[in-house]
């Protein structure tokens, strides 16, 4: 009680300034570690990656600049063309299947049945396991002559004879996309379910009192609610799925014949495996635009909500 | 009676059906990873076997990654980078995510915005020219290349998300420590953290598990059989060419997937809970 009335006797302006002065500097003492790191480890890469993609440097060679020509030659080169493809054939689908199954997921997942927590729980599991390792086993689940996915199929008799799924160029693009929606799926499920659960359930009450169908209710009450969390989880994925790299490299390593080659996979191999670092870092620069599209899209989702 | 069939049909075919076939898609990969690693060769390789099932389980597949390989290095360096980069991105993101949260500062909410917008930059796009940096830094085949730049997407990550867990503490907790003649680390220290918690735990173990799945930089930065992580180590170091073991590449990846899917089960409460919170504030 003392130092309150201490602090009362005092004139309060010059105390406020001095108090905000330090408050300013304390606040810059405290995110400093955290800028420098990210200015030299994440900032610091960027300009350097930009910078790259403007050389012909070669693994070990420093290279001279050479401005856009890697650029220019990536755009004429089918197999560049082909990436680009086959990137938003991925991207495209898969975030597609993600949302349309996340939500129907998500709808089972908010009713009550026994056992809730420990279902929703499981559901999370293909998103918390290193996808390495479970990408291992998927490509063990698809061997071309042990492939126990054809085994139960077969044995179901969904399918009538065995289906080659690394081995052809439609078959293995099926297959990193079944595959990453399998990984993708619970934080789509997950996020949508917290979306649902802050739904005030009278406004369903309401509205089938005045006789509307569960359809309705879903079209004109889940679905623009929703919105915003749907508009977020989308854009977040869209921005992973185009960047994706392990689900690629070791399911199908972009074959056969490009048919799953993907930005990062062909940054990848050209820069580290071919050792051409300046072309493979404008290979990856290409993954800018998609990342600049997502923030506006969710600045623009984030400030409407405030 | 005539009431009830019907709607228990209804529940069967609208609810636990289809949610019996996500659990199904969700969990096989696991329940084949498992089987798989403890079949002898003979069975795992047999066609005419029972393949839904273990016949004579073993743990020859276990004994022979042991021998061949150097599996508890790449567990230990995991398990190391992992909670070394989780621990250095919870007391940045603590002291970035504070400040942000309560201290008014020019430029604290363009800095809050980059926090964001660098949780969204993925690996993908730096991983070629951060090789030359690591390189330049002498970290480069080393397991500290990793815990150097792991925290570069976890700072991001953890600030965001302690920021929404500091914003619901009530500001007149700290400012009466503050008044009684506490500094502003004594009042963050004594009277936020404890509060903030669940917060931490699941920014921690988040971060935790977001290093121990990593990949790309893993694969880049580290060339070294005995300095890899479980995640890369066993795609790399198990495929010989065309040569698949698989009973032992389904051992190791259990081996590394046991460990976060056992911090998952423990903390289960604060990943749901912190899930929920992340998705809400997106």
């Amino acid at each position: 009680m003392a130092s309150v009335s201490r602090v009362e006797g005092l004139p309060a302006r010059p105390r406020a300034h001095r108090f905000l002065k330090h408050e300013a500097l304390t606040g810059y003492a405290m995110i400093s570690p955290a800028l420098f790191l990210l200015a030299v480890l994440l900032a610091y890469p960027f300009a350097l990656a930009v910078y790259i993609s403007l050389t012909d440097r070669l693994l070990g060679e420093p290279g001279k600049l050479i401005w856009l020509q890697n650029f220019f030659k990536l755009l004429q080169d089918p197999l560049f063309r082909q990436t680009v493809w086959n990137s938003f054939v991925y991207t495209v689908t898969t975030v597609t299947l993600k949302l349309t199954l996340g939500l129907l997921l998500a709808l089972l997942l908010n009713q009550e049945f026994p056992c809730r927590n420990l279902v929703r729980g499981a559901i999370l599991l293909p998103w918390i396991v290193p996808t390495s390792l479970s990408v291992l086993t998927w490509l063990w689940m698809f061997d071309s002559l042990f492939s126990v996915v054809n085994y139960v199929l077969l044995g179901l008799g969904v399918i009538s004879k065995k289906i080659p799924w690394l081995g052809n160029p439609f078959w293995a693009m099926a297959s990193v996309i079944i595959v990453n929606t399998w990984r993708g799926l619970p934080f789509f499920a997950a996020s949508l379910l917290a979306g649902l659960m802050t739904i005030p359930r009278e406004l369903y009450e309401a509205a089938q009192s005045d006789g509307a169908k569960a359809l309705a209710c879903f079209w004109f009450i889940t679905l623009p609610l929703l919105r915003p969390v749907i508009a977020v989880v989308v854009l977040f994925s869209t921005i992973w799925t185009f960047a994706d790299f392990q689900i690629v490299y070791i399911l199908t390593h972009g074959g056969p014949l490009n048919a799953t080659q993907i930005f990062a996979t062909m940054a990848y191999d050209v820069a580290l495996a071919a050792g051409r670092i300046g072309e493979g870092s404008a290979i990856s620069l290409f993954l800018f635009p998609a990342l600049l599209a997502v923030i506006i899209g969710l600045l623009h989702y984030l400030r409407r909500e405030e | 009676m005539r009431h009830r069939l019907p709607r228990m049909l209804k529940r069967m075919l609208g609810l636990y059906l289809p949610l019996a076939a996500f659990l199904f898609f969700a969990l096989f990969p696991f329940y084949w990873m498992t089987i798989s690693a403890f079949k002898p060769n003979r069975e795992l390789y047999n066609l005419q076997a029972k393949r839904l099932w273990i016949q004579e389980p073993t743990l020859e597949q276990f004994h022979e990654l042991f021998r061949k390989t150097t599996a508890w290095q790449w567990l230990w360096n995991s398990f190391f980078v992992s909670g070394l980069a989780a621990f250095i991105s919870l007391a940045l993101g603590i002291l970035a995510g504070y400040a942000l949260a309560r201290l008014r500062f020019p430029g604290a909410e363009g800095f809050g915005l980059a926090t964001f917008i660098t949780y969204l930059v993925p690996t993908t796009l730096l991983f070629i020219p951060l090789a030359g940096v690591v390189q330049r830094l002498g970290l480069s085949n080393t397991i500290w290349s990793l815990v150097a730049t792991y925290p570069t997407f976890l700072v991001p990550f953890c600030t965001w998300m302690l920021i929404a867990y500091f914003k619901s503490i009530p500001r007149d907790m700290e400012e009466c420590a503050m008044i009684d003649g506490c500094s502003r680390v004594g009042a963050l220290v004594r009277i936020v953290l404890p509060v903030a918690i669940p917060g931490i735990i699941f920014s921690g173990m988040f971060s935790f598990t977001l290093s121990w799945n990593e990949f790309v930089y893993a694969l880049t930065f580290v060339s070294d059989t005995t300095h890899k992580t479980m995640s890369v180590a066993v795609p790399t170091e198990l495929i010989r060419g065309d040569a698949y073991f698989w009973g032992e590449l389904m051992a190791a990846s259990l081996l590394g997937s046991v460990p976060v899917a056992l911090l998952y089960s423990f903390f289960m409460d604060y990943f749901v809970s912190g899930l929920t919170a992340g998705a809400l504030k997106g």
